[in-house]
């Protein structure tokens, strides 16, 4: 019996043990109460992703709502040029076009943060590295042959990748600043997390409010719990 | 003094319909076991998820499309734009979760108290259909967000039907109305998800619950109540169920509100478990996921059909597994109802099925590797063996003596308390080292550390008795 728990333990250990690949993430920290923060992702959102990425459920009232900015601030400061307050947030590019271009249409963020998590959208914006081999002549060290432009390059720089071989194939260990951009590291690493911020609030708008109501409703629901025990004791006094 | 007309129009209709007649029969005469436990919460928690799925289910359907060009976006609209629709969506996804963890638990209880033997087998058999009915109305249900693990999942799950020999291409075409899931499946599984298999469900719950108060309820010392009547004919050990039953259940109904609104508020996708991270993803028929899993009330079974490397030895096997459990009331010939007095195989025969039930549903979550597939077999042997096996290791087992009347066990204050001392065992108060002003550092709760010595007992303690109660 106890060979057999013993065994068991040790499987389930094993079982875990396989390797990840690809380079290790980093934390991305995400406060979405940091109101300035969301509005400076959603600026550098529009900037430099729009242009081929949608956020197709998002409007930009509800932006300027959340962000507690006013309506008319929001479109002259966040939005592009002569987008309206109730529209959602298309991207210009048609997908004829971006089929012809990437092969593939960009897809829409709204929920990118919920599908991969904002570590991994942290660590992937700033995993491009120079790759000759490639038609962007970038590859990336999270997410390896994606076709995408590192469209942060005037900003970040170009890095390098430091390349192992394990096993014959070409293992990405981590990456070196080459070529310095425009912004200073911390100040382009900043720049992604305030991004990763505010997709991580377009994921799940309400976030703020649901955690916000969370303890009104705990708090009840205690006090519920502790009436209910009270009311059942008085009850079973006299159950014996 | 005249009646008034609210008293005469009771009247008139008690005089047509008998509420007054139900009401006795089903709660203020219909005497329960005064012992049940915790493992008793789990039956009314279940039909409260129940009405929770219904109406949440209701309001979904208000701004839900069921159209595989909408359906993905009619949910995230449900989720931003309709007033609190974000409220009940969660609460529809996570009661879907909390339904699988209430009816497991509450089978659970009917294994280990025996409450499947007879004379119940009949409601054991009714629960059952319940059980495959609810997988069958989860299994369709999530197709409906139309996200990557939607789409895939339920392509997995119908394909296996095409491994029946003969049949079962034509059988899975019949099911999706296509060659691949599309729009027509969509369509039909939207169907039967709001209105077929809830109608069977709620049919299915009404036969449960009259079976169970025609023979009467079992109790955790699996004691026939019935058999110790007073003199007025009312059992010994049996309480109306209501007021007590229904007071000692409303304290369930705000423990279990209290984990379930903290997933709802603090963790709707309990990392993955609960609504899986590529399901934020839509459904996209040209691009197959890396890894496909079921959502975590399946995975057990899942993990029975990988286990098995023949496809329909698999498919065989997983519906076996399911199929094995209507025979439970037969396969089990101990004379004895309830595990408390059951004999030590029976018991270590318990553990071991719980063990793997539980590593097979945590290895259906992971991607296969070979030692994890291996494991998986071992426990797959063991979930049919505790079934097949019991009609032989169950005539073998050393029965204790069943009292006549039900026993009293140690109350939740009882409990509190004894926590409470191990707590102490445990911990000891830290000396302050420094003279501190801050009231909050001279808290002793905080000041608390972990006492090597006493964890060392209480586990000696904890094995000691986990080994004598397996025996």
């Amino acid at each position: 019996m106890r060979r057999i728990i013993t065994l068991l333990l040790f499987c389930a250990l094993s079982v875990n043990g396989y390797a990840s690949e690809g380079v290790e993430l980093q934390a991305a920290s995400i406060d979405l109460s940091d109101k300035q923060s969301l509005q400076r992702g959603a600026k550098t959102f529009v900037t430099y992703c729009l242009g081929c990425h949608s956020l197709k459920y998002m409007r930009y009232k509800r932006l300027a709502q959340d962000f507690g900015l006013d309506e008319k601030k929001m479109l002259t400061q966040i939005a592009p040029q002569n987008a309206s307050i109730y529209d959602k947030m298309f991207t210009a590019m048609n997908k004829h076009d971006a089929e012809k271009w990437f092969g593939i249409q960009p897809p829409d963020l709204s929920l990118i943060a919920r599908s991969r998590g904002t570590d991994w959208l942290y660590s992937y914006l700033k995993g491009f590295y120079v790759d000759k081999s490639k038609a962007l002549g970038v590859n990336n060290a999270v997410f390896p042959d994606v076709g995408m432009p590192n469209v942060f390059w005037q900003l970040q720089g170009q890095q390098q990748a430091v390349v192992n071989m394990v096993e014959g194939k070409q293992i990405v260990e981590g990456l070196v600043l080459d070529k310095p951009g425009t912004l200073s590291e911390k100040e382009f690493d900043d720049l992604v997390n305030d991004l990763v911020n505010f997709l991580a609030y377009v994921g799940e708008p309400m976030q703020l409010e649901r955690v916000s109501l969370g303890k009104y409703v705990l708090l009840y629901l205690f006090m519920f719990l502790g009436i209910a025990y009270v009311l059942k004791k008085e009850y079973w006094k006299d159950v014996h | 003094m005249k009646p008034s007309r609210l008293s005469l129009f009771g009247e008139w209709i008690l005089e047509r319909f008998p509420i007054t007649k139900i009401w006795e029969e089903h709660m203020a005469h219909y005497y329960a076991p005064k012992n049940f436990n915790f493992w008793y919460f789990f039956g009314s928690l279940a039909l409260l998820v129940l009405v929770n799925q219904i109406i949440t289910g209701i309001l979904l359907t208000m701004n839900y499309k069921p159209d595989a060009e909408l359906a993905f976006d009619s949910v995230e609209y449900i989720m931003r734009e309709v007033n609190w629709g974000w409220l009940i969506r969660y609460m529809h996804s996570t009661g879907a979760s909390a339904f699988f963890i209430v009816v497991y638990l509450h089978m659970f209880r009917g294994i280990i108290y025996g409450s499947f033997k007879h004379p119940r087998e009949l409601i054991w058999i009714f629960g059952m259909f319940i059980f495959v009915a609810l997988m069958a109305e989860a299994f369709m249900g999530y197709l409906l967000p139309w996200g990557q693990m939607s789409y895939w999942g339920a392509q997995v799950i119908i394909s296996l039907f095409s491994a029946i020999p003969v049949i079962g291409e034509d059988l899975s075409l019949w099911i999706r109305g296509d060659y691949v899931i599309s729009d027509a499946t969509l369509n039909r599984f939207f169907a039967f998800h709001v209105i077929a298999v809830p109608l069977v469900l709620v049919m299915l719950v009404f036969l449960h619950i009259v079976a169970l108060h025609e023979v009467g309820s079992n109790n955790p010392d699996g004691v026939e109540i019935k058999k110790q009547k007073d003199a007025k004919g009312i059992p010994l050990d049996g309480i109306p169920f209501h007021p007590y039953y229904t007071v000692k259940d409303i304290v369930g109904v705000a423990a279990f509100l209290i984990f379930f609104s903290v997933v709802i508020f603090y963790m709707p996708e309990l990392n993955g478990f609960f609504l899986e991270h590529a399901n934020f993803i839509p459904a996209d028929p040209m691009k197959t996921p890396e890894h496909i899993a079921p959502v975590w009330y399946f995975t057990p079974f899942y993990s029975i059909l990988r286990a098995i490397p023949d496809k329909f030895a698999g498919v065989i096997g997983m519906g076996g597994a399911i199929v094995v459990l209507f025979f439970l009331p037969w396969l089990d010939r101990g004379r004895v109802k309830s595990v408390r007095y059951r004999g030590g195989i029976y018991k270590k025969a318990l553990f071991l099925f719980v063990v793997s039930f539980l590593t097979l549903g945590y290895l259906g979550t992971q991607p296969p590797t070979p030692v994890a597939s291996i494991i998986a077999r071992i426990c797959t042997a063991i979930y049919f063996g505790f079934f097949l096996l019991m009609p032989i290791y169950t005539r073998w087992e050393k029965l204790k003596p069943v009292p006549t009347r039900v026993t009293s066990q140690p109350s939740l204050d009882d409990r509190l308390q004894a926590l409470k001392k191990v707590y102490e065992e445990v911990t000891f108060v830290a000396p302050l080292s420094k003279p501190v002003a801050s009231p909050l550092v001279k808290c002793t709760f905080l000041r608390r550390r972990l006492n090597p010595a006493g964890v060392r007992s209480v586990a000696k303690r904890f094995v000691k008795t986990l080994k004598t109660s397996l025996d």
